[in-house]
């Protein structure tokens, strides 16, 4: 009954949980800390747990535990080591934070998300899966409104909270609906729908995922979160919490309707007309942002189209692209929203204009951003070319070009506002044009942060072989 | 285990970028000095890679191949035939002088060298890349180092609004070809981006006659090709000297390499098909190009047209499909390439002294610049296709190409030349002859000697090829067998 692989299936969770309730003890017990003190301590215990996961923890096989409760396959791991890494980079972030920084509940929040997404990731049971949701989102609508007086948080985090509270019950129904008439939760074992019930419970549960992964029109809240909550959260939102959701969107429709199945030519077409209006509108809109934490907001929302391009052509290659594509998003796009956390930090707004000068400010910090913006819209050698190139081949490989002209023709549009953000960082003056005077400094936890995803960056885009070989291995399971 | 050459050639640019980004920004001496190191160092290498290139086995050479991606069989694989070994050795020529040019460059040197290297590592790798998947990766990182170069360091007027035209041009131009690349891949079945395989995929002539127009314009739009050329002359006045070199003298010559090398070589029935419109399109350019550039007033503006009539020269001649037209293409690839950079470089050196490129409020910069002048007119015979400079060795076969293929074009594309020939005169008589103005007494102070290095590398180059084809033309010709053998075998 009991098996060593149960332990080995669940022990990044169970380690993350251990962390949490050290750093709850800390908070308590050590009352002569240093401001950063508990930041290290989770940066730090985070970076234990990857490394100890990565190399315990990688399975062999595909196997189901905990009575079918949870899948222990390369798909849950590759997803937990992002979700962990994309924490320890967040916990980095939130250290000189002001109100995040020494709040011990902060990081515990954070790492109960990290628990949440890791079972997200891995969840085969549709209880487990709804479970896991529950007990990643509620820690994110606490953190969104973290700052309390701060009336944008708040205002954030409530919306974040009802939008979510109101996707999540639509699902839920979704989810009762195929228990009802086929009396079972279990992911694999559900099978036998018949049609008008096939398109309610892709229409209910599509809701449910489109927000938390904010495809349009679903997308509503993402602006206005994106922009209230601290730039950290709003950072670890749009990644680690984006990928949380495209690994439960991958698993839960290959797993109820999977590819070659009677069903499977229907949710392709409504996902490849959700991607096709999702990147538009998003890379649309973002064109006239005058706010970047806002511009990143919609230019997520596009990225959340590029990656579902991925989806869509229900491959292989695709869901390998796919996890690959997300591997290199939330490395750049956490980069991103670190560079706006240091330089909100000191400058105190997230004006668009107020970027005037920066890269002879801060060198490095200007350079960063040349890596995060370019991989964002997909330049080599930077991850997010190779990442796009292998979204559109796998559309271009299930014969949907115009999926992928599409695809293209948005990155067009990309291009142009992660350009002219450049062109402030990069040409545009501050008044006086005494720039030498007005240093923007790093303080170590961003220097380090900012340091260790640029080089990710890089990575990701020169060598991509090993990394496509893990994001394909990962999607093999589902097939 | 051989040298690797040609991945050194690729590379260390590369390197020398990331170390330059990491020197002290208040060093600008040793930041310039080693910016010149690097690009001796590249021009050495690249000039070795000439001369060893063996004519007589020709085919690739020095070829590396280091496993990439197996799963899709992307790999490293480097190699140069007789068409772009004259590119590596003009793209050597021109960082060099870049390099050279620049060395005035006050503001933010350290970014400009670096971001200046990078796109010469994108340029390099292009021209000697045996992969698809590579070849736009690298054509990739030879787009996007533009927008910036030209946005800091350029005309402050135009740099912009240039920049961001450019810029969106050639990525829109690239996206396109890589969806035909990735169709390509996919419809071969072969598994593989590896072009030599791919040359041998016979794709049906319907998936070639559809993939062939977006493939070879999309490639094209950075050759300047009609009617996609608009961000072309843009480009080139708003770019900083050294840019202005590159872009013109090698980032075209990417742009038409790599619609050969991917749209003809690759998809030959297709190239077939539809050579009557590129060729007609290709006119259009030749033609058209030398009109407008005759009514420009600004000397940069006159030159930027003028590429865009010489580059019409160089698709003119690949759409021709015939031996003749192709080599001499090959050639004009690199003869345009040289001439346009001394072009530019002249340009920048009267700006930086006059602060004008208006020729009407220029004259008499012969006295007091005579290297400059005296390379000026060099290059005016060289675009004039006078014989005896490589314009003439590189042009007459194209018109001879195209004679075979429809005279009367031949007949019309060689009005060009005699409006070159108007337009070149005319600048020359006024920038360089005639009084000078009075404001401009004192202020015209001579070249420097590193600037003389620059300019007559540049000339020297022109009159030999002009004086010896013998030292290019049959090296291009073992390239053009292959594209040949490839076109009538499909």
């Amino acid at each position: 009954m009991f098996s060593s692989s149960m332990i080995m299936a669940i022990l990044p969770e169970i380690l993350l949980l251990v962390l949490g309730l050290l750093v709850l003890v800390f908070d308590i017990i050590w009352k002569k800390r240093d401001g950063r003190d508990l930041g290290w301590l989770t940066a730090g215990g985070l970076l234990f747990i990857l490394i100890l996961s990565a190399f315990l923890v990688r399975p062999a096989t595909s196997t189901e535990v905990f009575g079918g409760m949870l899948r222990y396959d390369m798909m849950g791991f590759v997803f937990k080591m992002l979700f962990i890494f994309g924490a320890m980079i967040t916990s980095l972030f939130m250290m000189d934070s002001e109100k995040l920084g020494n709040r011990g509940e902060s990081y515990i929040l954070l790492l109960t998300a990290t628990i949440g997404m890791s079972l997200m990731a891995s969840a085969a049971d549709l209880v487990m899966l709804y479970l896991a949701i529950e007990t990643t989102s509620i820690p994110m609508y606490v953190l969104a409104g973290f700052m309390r007086d701060d009336k944008k948080s708040t205002e954030a985090g409530l919306k974040y909270l009802l939008f979510g509270a109101m996707a999540s019950t639509i699902m839920l129904y979704g989810f009762s609906l195929i228990f009802g008439f086929t009396g079972s939760t279990d992911l694999v074992a559900i099978t036998g729908f018949s049609m008008p019930l096939a398109i309610g419970i892709i229409i209910l549960i599509m809701v449910g995922i489109a927000f938390k992964i904010s495809l349009a029109p679903f997308h509503f809240w993402a602006p206005d979160v994106y922009e209230g909550a601290p730039t950290p959260i709003t950072g670890f939102l749009s990644t680690a919490s984006k990928a949380a959701g495209f690994a439960v969107l991958m698993r839960l429709f290959l797993g109820l309707f999977p590819a070659g199945g009677d069903y499977a030519p229907m949710w392709t077409m409504v996902m490849a007309v959700l991607a096709t209006v999702t990147m538009t509108l998003g890379n649309v809109v973002a064109l006239s942002q005058t706010n970047i934490k806002r511009m990143l907001a919609y230019s997520s929302v596009a990225h959340a189209g590029y990656a579902l391009v991925g989806v869509v052509s229900l491959s292989e290659l695709g869901v390998g692209s796919v996890t690959f594509y997300l591997i290199a998003y939330v490395m750049t796009n956490l980069a991103a929203f670190g560079i706006i956390a240091a330089f909100s930090k000191i400058v105190g707004s997230d004006e668009i204009s107020a970027y005037a000068g920066m890269s002879r400010r801060n060198y490095g910090l200007g350079l960063v951003a040349l890596v995060a913006f370019l991989s964002l819209t997909g330049m080599p050698p930077f991850g997010g070319f190779v990442a796009k190139v292998f979204v559109f081949a796998a559309a271009v490989e299930a014969g949907m070009i115009w999926l992928a002209i599409v695809g293209i023709l948005n990155s067009i549009v990309g291009l142009y506002y992660y350009l002219t953000f450049l062109k402030v960082v990069y040409l545009h003056r501050m008044e006086g044009e005494n720039e030498e005077a007005h240093p923007i400094p790093l303080t170590r936890p961003y220097a380090i942060a900012l340091t260790v995803l640029s080089f990710a960056i890089l990575l990701i885009g020169v060598i991509f072989g090993p990394w496509f070989n893990i994001a394909s291995s990962a999607a093999q399971g589902l097939f | 285990m051989t040298f690797p050459i040609l991945s050194v050639i690729i590379f260390s640019p590369l390197v020398a970028a990331l170390i330059i980004l990491l020197m002290p920004a208040d060093r600008k001496t040793e930041i310039r000095v080693a910016a010149l190191v690097t690009a001796t160092f590249a021009l050495i290498l690249s000039l070795w890679v000439y001369l060893s290139y063996d004519q007589a086995a020709a085919g690739y050479q020095f070829i590396e191949k280091y496993s990439w991606m197996p799963q899709f069989g992307i790999s490293l694989h480097l190699g140069v035939d007789g068409i772009s070994t004259p590119l590596v050795l003009l793209t050597g020529v021109v960082m060099f002088t870049g390099v050279i040019i620049s060395w005035g460059i006050e503001d933010r040197p350290r970014e400009f060298f670096a971001f200046l290297f990078l796109l010469a590592s994108g340029v390099f790798g292009v021209f000697v890349a045996l992969d698809l998947f590579m070849l736009f990766f690298f054509y990739e990182i030879a787009v996007f180092p533009m927008y910036l170069l030209i946005a800091i360091w350029g005309w402050v007027k135009t740099r912009e609004y240039a920049a961001m035209k450019l810029t969106l041009y050639l990525f829109i131009g690239s996206v396109i070809a890589l969806v035909g690349a990735l169709a390509m891949y996919f419809e071969s079945g072969m598994g593989t981006f590896n072009m030599l395989t791919l040359e041998t995929a016979n794709f049906s002539p319907e998936f070639q006659k559809i993939w062939f127009l977006p493939v070879f314009m999309g490639f094209a739009v950075l050759g300047g090709i009609w009617p996609f050329h608009n961000w072309s002359p843009d480009g080139h006045v708003a770019a900083p000297t050294a840019v202005s070199m590159f872009h013109a003298g090698v980032l075209m010559k990417l742009g038409a390499f790599a619609a050969l090398r991917v749209g003809i070589m690759l998809l030959p029935v297709g190239a077939k098909e539809w050579s009557w419109l590129i060729f007609a399109f290709a006119t259009v350019n030749v033609v058209y190009g030398a009109f407008i550039a005759m009514t420009q007033t600004d000397l940069k503006y006159m030159i930027g047209f003028s590429s865009v009539s010489h580059m019409g020269l160089v698709v003119l001649g690949f759409s021709t499909l015939t031996a003749d037209g192709m080599t001499g293409a090959g050639v004009q690839m690199f003869s345009h390439g040289v001439m346009t950079a001394l072009f530019f470089a002249a340009t920048g050196m009267i700006y930086d002294r006059a602060h004008t490129r208006h020729i009407p409020e220029l004259g008499g910069m012969m006295k007091p610049l005579p290297w400059v002048g005296t390379a000026f007119i060099v290059g005016g015979l060289v675009s004039m296709g006078m014989p005896g400079f490589s314009g003439f060795v590189a042009e007459f076969p194209i018109f001879m190409g195209v004679w075979q293929v429809t005279p009367w074009v031949a007949i019309l594309a060689v009005i060009s030349i005699v409006i070159t020939a108007a337009y070149i005169m005319l600048a020359i008589r006024r920038t360089f002859f005639g009084e000078m103005p009075a404001a401009f007494e004192g202020h015209i102070t001579p070249i420097k000697a590193i600037d003389k290095i620059a300019l007559v590398l540049l000339a020297g180059l022109m009159i030999g090829l002009g004086m010896f084809p013998s030292i290019m033309v049959p090296m291009v010709a073992t390239g053009v067998e292959n594209v040949l053998r490839i076109l009538g075998g499909a």
